[in-house]
């Protein structure tokens, strides 16, 4: 794995400096195979809306930046939250209010930015509450279980039109319809992202139409990935990891351990915030259901069978198994769900995406070869 | 007067729900370290048990619960040799593979969580193919008691009374038994009750045994009075949980404390302000005793207790 990292020197060229950036300990892929694969993997998420079916991969995706969120609040740094969806709703919500009131691209795109940062916001008021009081361990697990219900059994009985603010009405079970397309931008200059499909016609396959909005979140959610990647491997990402594996221990070595934990809760809630933000922008709707018991545990579903300590697995389980569970709409997807998580959890405790990657390292045959290529293929094998 | 005695009984009521919820989580969480996302499902097993018993066999009431109690028992055994513990699936691998397959999930809390979430999964939605959107209820003995212009379901008030029964039954059969020695023994230290003699993997199937027993007890004692649907179980989860963790360590005094604690909360603000209030500021207060007291009640009784002993 370090072989790469060891290779370098001073004179590196400018490509292996800016991915030494990506790589560490603390993610898999390091080799020039696992880019190629991932550089692979990009394009043919690229070109897939031409074949397939971009606007339920564009759902998908938007999970992925929960699943992500997850993973780096619970892989890295060790606290278990199931109330990433508490931050998802409360973005997607906020994003529905805000720009319900000022439905102009202004309007639209200020709303995008507060439903972000009402989540960090939230994650922060419950993180400080939490770690600044000295809960630990499973106990902010309930913590967060418990805000979720208490959302869930809040917004459900916001029905009556008491429960507005301004224009928009929270609506209960119901939800919140209407919400605007999403627009970036101001007055003049700006771009409609949802229902507004670009024609395209490219010779042998004829014309077509792609959604800017699946564009938009593709990016994000590969920007995310390769941020929170040179998150982790940073000298910070060292530290969380430092106080997922022993937080008494980091404390001795002189780093505030509560205030880390507090900030990764932080950016986590912030990422939920956005991802709930595209959610309610994709739906143009949201409603309480986002808070229900079922919704708050898949994040844990996801990035548990992909990996908890991989980025890469978040992003592949969340597209995976929500895949699978739409595809599987009958009677029997949740029995095999259940049985997927029951089975994963206890053959392969690290993960999918790990296992995979150690099977992949042990069977190589020459250095600097294969190198987790597989890994960031799947999501496009899955989508299929 | 007569608001006086609503709220006595609704927080006979309200102390009963609480602490039977919590009954065998408390067993299962406080004393194991696992956390039983499938405990709602085993009151699920439970309720449905003792249903089908009285209108399918037509058994008497009172032996379709113990048959219910009894049936989730059994099947909490199953799942602890199968999954919690993975002893059969090792045993089985062990001849074939010539490894274990599966690690214990005893004190790996956040797996524990997920592995049982999978099998809540598994068993509501197997209940749904099974037996449909829901099944035929059966009907609430005992009558009722009326004062004033109101009346008052009899059957509610003698689960408040099962419910104190229950707590000291199991206080008795932890403290003042030899099973229950040995299995406070096991919990507290496995490796020397094992150099005493005590077959600590045994005591761990039994216990975990015991607390589904008293899930499933829970659920039909409760069958008479709530929908016999598939998600049955997610309306005990909360309190239970909320029970669990306000009582702290201490697995009895703790359920029966905060039983109390946290079911005057609940009836005097659902008598006041409605039911919905009263679920939030159950909630409200979890929250607040967490924040102040991060180890329960007793984790904060046993502290004070051990500073009056420091400055004597």
């Amino acid at each position: 794995m370090s072989r790469n990292s060891a290779n370098g020197g001073a004179n590196r060229s400018l490509p292996s400096r800016l991915r030494s950036r990506f790589e560490g300990p603390n993610t898999i892929g390091e080799s020039r195979g696992f880019w190629v694969g991932f550089a692979v993997a990009v394009a043919a998420l690229v070109v897939y809306p031409v074949f397939g079916d971009g606007s339920q991969l564009s759902l998908f995706m938007v999970l992925a930046l929960l699943g992500l969120s997850l993973s780096v609040v619970w892989g890295y740094s060790g606290v278990l939250s199931f109330g990433q969806v508490v931050f998802f709703g409360i973005g997607a919500y906020t994003f529905g209010v805000v720009s319900i009131n000022f439905a102009t691209p202004g309007g639209i795109t200020a709303a995008v930015v507060a439903g972000i940062v009402v989540g960090g916001l939230s994650a922060a008021i419950l993180g400080y509450f939490m770690f600044y009081g000295g809960v630990r361990d499973v106990y902010v697990t309930i913590i967060t279980l418990v805000s979720t219900i208490v959302m869930h059994t809040f917004m459900a009985q916001t029905a009556g039109s008491e429960w507005a603010i301004g224009e928009a009405a929270l609506g209960g079970f119901n939800g919140m319809p209407d919400i605007p397309l999403l627009t970036l931008g101001i007055e003049g200059a700006s771009y409609q992202f949802i229902y507004n499909p670009f024609p395209m016609r490219v010779v042998g396959i004829g014309a077509f139409e792609i959604s800017p909005f699946y564009y938009l979140v593709l990016l994000l959610l590969v920007g995310t990935y390769l941020a929170l990647r040179a998150l982790v491997n940073s000298d910070y990402g060292r530290v969380m990891v430092a106080v997922r594996e022993d937080e008494d221990r980091t404390e001795m070595f002189g780093y505030n351990v509560t205030r880390v934990k507090f900030v990764v809760f932080t950016l986590g809630g912030a990422l939920a915030g956005l991802s709930g933000v595209l959610y309610a922008a994709r739906n143009v709707y949201i409603d309480p259901t986002v808070f229900s018991l079922l919704f708050a545990t898949l994040p844990v579903i996801w990035v548990s069978i992909g990996g908890r300590k991989s980025l890469l697995g978040a992003v592949v389980a969340t597209l995976a198994v929500e895949y699978l569970r739409i595809s599987m709409a009958g009677e029997l997807a949740l029995v095999l769900l259940g049985t997927l998580l029951l089975v994963t959890i206890l053959v392969l405790p690290s993960g999918f995406v790990p296992w995979l990657h150690e099977q992949i390292v042990e069977t190589r045959l020459g250095p600097g070869e294969a190198g987790g290529a597989d890994a960031p293929d799947a999501p496009s094998e899955v989508s299929d | 007067m007569v608001n006086g005695i609503n709220l006595a009984l609704q927080f006979l009521d309200s102390f009963a729900f609480i602490v039977l919820a919590a009954a065998g989580l408390a067993i299962i969480f406080g004393i194991m370290g696992v956390i039983n996302l499938a405990h709602g499902e085993f009151i699920l097993i439970g309720a449905y048990t003792a249903t089908l018993a009285v209108t399918q066999l037509g058994l008497p009431l009172v032996v379709a619960m113990l048959v219910g109690g009894l049936v989730t028992g059994l099947f909490g055994i199953v799942t602890e040799r199968v999954i919690i513990s993975g002893a059969w699936p090792n045993y089985i691998s062990q001849r074939t593979l010539g490894r274990d397959v599966i690690e214990p999930l005893y004190d790996r809390l956040a797996d524990s969580m997920v592995a049982t979430f999978g099998l809540s999964l598994i068993l509501t939605q197997g209940a749904r193919i099974r037996f449909g959107n829901s099944i035929d209820q059966i009907a609430t003995p005992f009558g009722a008691i009326s004062y004033g212009a109101f009346s008052y379901s009899t059957y509610r008030i003698v689960l408040a009374g099962v419910s104190i029964g229950l707590l000291l039954a199991t206080y008795y059969l932890f403290t003042r038994t030899d099973f229950g020695m040995r299995a406070r023994a096991t919990i507290q230290d496995k490796e020397t009750a094992q150099a005493m003699g005590v077959n600590t993997d045994r005591m761990y199937m039994l216990t975990f045994g015991f607390g589904s027993a008293l899930a499933g007890l829970t659920g039909a004692l409760f069958a008479p009075v709530i929908s016999m649907q598939p998600t049955l179980g997610d309306q005990f989860l909360v309190e239970a949980f909320v029970a669990v963790v306000v009582g702290g360590p201490s697995v009895v005094l703790g359920t029966a404390l905060s039983g109390g604690v946290l079911g005057a909360i609940l009836a005097t603000f659902s008598n006041l302000y409605g039911t919905f209030i009263g679920r939030i500021a159950l909630l409200v207060a979890a929250l607040i005793a967490l924040r102040f007291l991060p180890d329960g009640i007793t984790g904060f009784i046993e502290q004070l207790r051990q500073r009056r002993q420091e400055s004597d």
